[in-house]
C-alpha cells in the first residue's frame, strides 16, 4: 500500500522517521559533549572527502591506468598492489606520516620514524611481487 | 556479497564496541567520561573478570575487526556511488527521507571508522571529546545501518540467489558479462569489463586479510606481534622483565621520583582501621603471582606475570568485609584516568592485584612503580598506575 503524495508505504515512512529521530537524539548527545560545529564539520567533511575528493581521484587514476585501446590485462597488475598499498596507508597514515605532535613517542617510548620506511618497503614488495607475476605470465604466453 | 559480509561484520564491531563501554563500569564513581547519563548509555550487565582474556577478545575484535572491514566498506561505497548522482535528485518525500538516511549512513560510517582508527594511533586532529563522539556516533550509525539493512535485505537475498558465489568464482574475465535489470546501480551503457567479479571480490578480501595480518599481532601477541608491521603496538621492546608495551609513560604524565620514591605511601581507607603503608610494608604482606593481560581500548594487549597483594586482602587488613566499589587514585595530577572505580566483583577476584613486581623484578616507573592495579579482563586504562589511594566504598565492617 502506498501513501498518497508520499511515494511509498506507511512502513517506509515510519521506519525512516524512527531511525532519523534516534540519530537526531544521538547527535544532541554528541553536541552536549562540546564543540558541536567541529562535530558537524567532521560528519559533513568525511562525506565530502570521500565522495567528492577520494572517489574522483581513484576513478581518475584508474582511467589513466587503463589508457586507451591497450590490452586490458596489465592494468590489474597495477591495480592490485596500488589498492593494497592505498588501504594500508588509509588505515595507518598517522603513524606513517609521523602525525600527532610526538604524542605517540611520548606515550609509548617508541619512535614513530620506523613506520614510513616499513610502509615504503611494503609497497615496494607488493609492486615487485606483482611485476614478477606479470613477467612470468607474459613469458608463458 | 559485500553487503552480506558487512551484515555479519558490522554487528560484531558494533556490539564489541558497546561491550567496551560496559567494561568501563560507567555507573561507578568517576568512571563515566561521556557526560550526563542519557537514554542510550544504558547497560544491563556488570563486567566479569573471567575469562581473563575477555576484554582482549572483545576489544581485539572491535579494533582489528574494524580495521579489517575498511576495504570492504570502501569497495561497498564505490559500488553504490551511482546513487549519489541519481537523476532526478528528488522524486518524492519518500525519496528525500531515503537520501537523508543514506547520507547519514555514509557519513556516520566514515566518522566512526575515522575517529576509531585515529584514536588507536593517538592522533587527535579534532576538538570534540572522542569518547562521547565515538559512543553516540555509534548510535547515529546503528540507526542508519539497521534501517538500511532492513530495507535492502530482500535486494541482497535476491542478488545472492541470482548470482551464486560458487558460479561467480568460476567465471574469469572472458565470461564476465554486465549486470542487467532496473536497479539504479546498473550502468545503462557499461564499458568492456577490465576485471572479473571474482577479481574484485578477491582483491577486496585480500586487502581485508592483509590489514588483519598487519594488525592482529598487537592483540594476539607472541611471535605474531612482529607481523603487525604497521600497528602502533606491534613491536618487541626487548627481553628484560619490564620490556613490554607502555601506554603513557611516567615522564609524559609528569610523574616525578619525589612522588614515587621513599616518601610514597599507600592510603587504604573505608574500613574501621584505615592504614598508610610504605612499599616495604606492602612487600611483607602475602604476595601472589598471576599471569594477567593488560588489554587496551586501542586494541592491543600484553600478558605478563604480575606479583603483589590481593585487593581483597587489603580490604580485610583494614577491617572491610563487604563493599560496593573500590575507588583507586594515582599520584598523577591531571588526566581523565588518574582515578578509576572497580566493582566489588572485579576487586574481589582472587587474581585482582595491587601489583608491586612484574616478571620477578620491581615495576619500572613506566609500568607504574611503586604499585599498580592489575585486574583480569579490566580495560587497560583502568589498571591504574602509580596508585597511592584505595578507598573501599559502601563497606560493612
Amino acid at each position: 500500500m502506498r501513501l498518497r503524495g508520499y511515494g511509498d508505504g506507511p512502513l517506509h515512512l515510519l521506519s525512516h522517521v524512527a531511525a532519523l529521530a534516534l540519530a537526531a537524539y544521538a547527535f544532541t548527545r554528541i553536541f552536549a559533549g562540546g564543540q558541536p560545529w567541529n562535530v558537524v564539520l567532521w560528519f559533513v567533511g568525511a562525506v565530502i572527502l570521500h565522495d567528492l575528493v577520494a572517489f574522483p581521484l581513484y576513478t581518475g587514476l584508474n582511467r589513466l591506468a587503463l589508457g586507451r585501446g591497450r590490452r586490458v590485462r596489465p592494468v590489474n597488475h597495477v591495480r592490485v598492489p596500488a589498492l593494497l598499498s592505498a588501504c594500508s596507508f588509509i588505515v595507518f597514515f598517522p603513524l606513517i606520516l609521523g602525525l600527532g605532535d610526538g604524542r605517540y613517542e611520548r606515550a609509548t617510548t617508541l619512535s614513530q620514524d620506523v613506520y614510513l620506511g616499513r610502509w615504503l618497503l611494503l609497497c615496494g614488495a607488493l609492486f615487485a611481487a606483482s611485476a614478477l607475476v606479470y613477467a612470468v605470465r607474459a613469458r608463458r604466453r | 556479497m559485500l553487503g552480506a559480509v558487512l551484515l555479519a561484520g558490522v554487528p560484531v564491531v558494533a556490539v564489541t564496541g558497546l561491550l567496551s563501554y560496559v567494561a568501563y563500569e560507567p555507573s561507578l564513581g568517576g568512571n563515566n567520561l561521556i557526560g550526563d547519563p542519557g537514554l542510550l548509555d544504558f547497560y544491563v550487565i556488570s563486567w566479569p573478570t573471567s575469562p581473563g582474556w575477555l576484554y582482549t577478545l572483545t576489544q581485539g575484535l572491535h579494533v582489528t575487526g574494524g580495521i579489517a572491514l575498511v576495504p570492504i566498506v570502501l569497495v561497498k561505497l564505490w559500488s553504490a556511488m551511482p546513487k549519489l548522482f541519481e537523476w532526478p535528485p528528488l522524486r518524492s518525500p519518500a525519496h528525500l527521507l531515503e537520501r537523508v538516511s543514506l547520507a547519514l549512513l555514509v557519513s556516520s560510517t566514515l566518522f566512526q571508522f575515522a575517529t576509531g582508527i585515529l584514536n588507536a594511533q593517538l592522533y587527535y586532529p579534532w576538538r570534540f571529546s572522542f569518547l562521547a563522539a565515538h559512543f553516540y556516533g555509534a548510535w547515529v550509525f546503528l540507526a542508519a545501518f539497521v534501517l538500511h539493512a532492513a530495507l535492502k535485505l530482500p535486494t541482497m537475498r535476491r542478488s545472492l540467489r541470482e548470482r551464486r558465489l560458487l558460479d561467480e568464482l568460476r567465471r574469469g574475465l572472458a565470461e564476465t558479462t554486465p549486470e542487467t535489470g532496473e536497479s539504479g546501480l546498473i550502468p545503462a551503457a557499461p564499458s568492456a569489463p577490465t576485471i572479473s567479479r571474482r577479481g574484485v571480490l578477491g582483491l577486496t578480501g585480500g586487502a581485508s586479510l592483509g590489514l588483519l595480518v598487519l594488525t592482529a599481532g598487537q592483540s594476539v601477541g607472541g611471535p605474531l606481534r612482529e607481523l603487525a608491521l604497521l600497528a602502533p603496538h606491534g613491536r618487541d621492546l626487548g627481553s628484560g622483565p619490564n620490556d613490554f608495551q607502555v601506554n603513557k609513560t611516567a615522564a609524559s604524565l609528569g610523574i616525578t621520583s619525589a612522588q614515587t620514591g621513599d616518601a610514597w605511601r599507600l592510603r587504604v581507607s573505608g574500613g574501621s582501621r584505615p592504614l598508610e603503608l610504605s612499599r616495604a610494608q606492602l612487600l611483607t604482606l602475602p604476595q601472589h603471582t598471576y599471569e594477567l593481560t593488560i588489554a587496551c581500548v586501542e586494541g592491543w594487549s600484553t600478558t605478563q606475570s604480575w606479583s603483589g597483594v590481593r585487593l581483597r586482602d587489603l580490604a580485610a587488613l583494614i577491617g572491610v568485609e563487604a563493599f560496593d566499589e573500590l575507588y583507586v587514585e594515582s599520584v598523577q595530577r591531571g588526566g581523565s584516568f588518574r582515578r578509576a572505580s572497580l566493582s566489588a566483583r572485579q576487586a574481589n577476584d582472587r587474581r585482582s592485584l595491587l601489583a608491586l613486581r612484574v616478571n620477578g623484578a620491581d615495576l619500572s616507573p613506566d609500568h607504574g612503580y611503586p604499585a599498580r592495579i592489575v585486574v583480569p579482563a579490566l580495560p587497560g586504562v583502568h589498571c591504574t598506575k602509580w596508585v597511592n589511594r584505595l578507598e573501599f566504598k559502601g563497606s560493612q565492617a
